[in-house]
């Protein structure tokens, strides 16, 4: 008994001063949004509802106004139905909005938003200016290449998308 | 001490664990359809998965379109997201969870028929891809 709770006293110390040290500098490296567009921590929801049919569009694309109103039209959800319970959509939104291109904080986020009409609500974010610029020397029949399916699936060419790293040297578009 | 926590930590998995199965499935479809188990048919699940339906921009769909003819085999969805197997015996997660199966059938029901799925066309379609396939 005495060594269990000394076995389990060493392990959270050993755990907490790892974290501490790890913690700091991990965060601080990735900076504000870096090129990591992953928020953390993420939302269990948000990952697992929308990446079921898509990627998991990081937040920080889009401003707050665009996903309150993506999030209330999920019943028609570009042709599809995406409903989700009420409960759901409620924490999925609350995510996204804290995150959002105009809310995070981010550094993505602000250049999105230098781009963006301020009354703007996209609901694509292949139609932000931001996107179309950041894309004008990609050829536009890649997009439309089987392999590659729409500009929607950002993973065809952003080969660590799913982490939220969507560097240069990560692209790779396929033939 | 540990045998304790160890009894804890099985009846919280265990409690976690979704309890349910294609059969508890079948039978709750069936109960609500208002026939027995044993009326379900797969022959009629396979047709109604197979059946073509005339979408909302003219082209037709089934279940097929994004699932692919054979349900043992991955499919894709619009955005070319892969879409594991349906059928349990090449995705044996398929049919554990009631309300990840409620959730679909509504949202694919209203895209591909335009209309909600019936009970009985739930549990029918639940029996052909439980048989084996």
């Amino acid at each position: 008994m005495n060594y269990l709770l000394r076995g389990i006293g060493v392990l959270a110390a050993v755990g907490t001063i790892s974290m501490l040290a790890f913690s700091l500098p991990a965060s601080e490296a990735r900076g504000d949004g870096g090129d990591d567009l992953m928020p953390r921590p993420a939302n269990k929801n948000w990952q697992q509802e929308c990446s079921s049919c898509h990627l998991a569009y990081p937040p920080s694309l889009l401003p707050k106004a665009s996903w309150q109103r993506l999030m209330n039209g999920l019943d028609q959800h570009f042709g599809e139905n995406a409903g989700l319970d009420p409960a759901t959509q409620a924490d999925i939104l609350r995510f996204l909005e804290a995150n959002a291109a105009d809310n995070g904080g981010s550094r993505m986020g602000k250049r999105v938003m230098q781009r963006l009409d301020a009354k703007a609500t996209p609901l694509r974010i292949t139609e932000t200016a931001w996107f179309v610029r950041k894309h004008d020397d990609v050829p536009r029949t890649a997009w439309s290449r089987k392999s590659v399916g729409s500009a929607a699936n950002c993973a065809a060419c952003h080969r660590q998308a799913e982490q939220g790293v969507f560097d240069d040297d990560t692209v790779r578009i396929p033939k | 001490m540990i045998k304790r926590l160890a009894w804890a930590g099985l009846v919280l998995l265990s409690a976690h664990a979704a309890a349910d199965t294609p059969a508890s499935l079948m039978a709750r479809y069936a109960q609500q359809a208002g026939v027995a188990t044993s009326a379900l048919s797969p022959a009629r699940g396979e047709a109604f998965y197979r059946s073509e339906h005339s979408g909302k921009n003219g082209a037709t769909q089934s279940c097929a379109s994004c699932h692919t003819a054979n349900p043992k085999q991955a499919g894709q969805t619009r955005v070319g997201k892969r879409i594991e197997p349906l059928a349990p015996s090449a995705n044996p997660q398929r049919f554990t969870d009631a309300a990840k199966v409620e959730k679909w059938f509504r949202r694919n029901c209203m895209d591909v028929l335009q209309r909600e799925c019936s009970a009985q066309e739930k549990g029918d379609f639940v029996a052909w891809l439980s048989k084996g396939v």
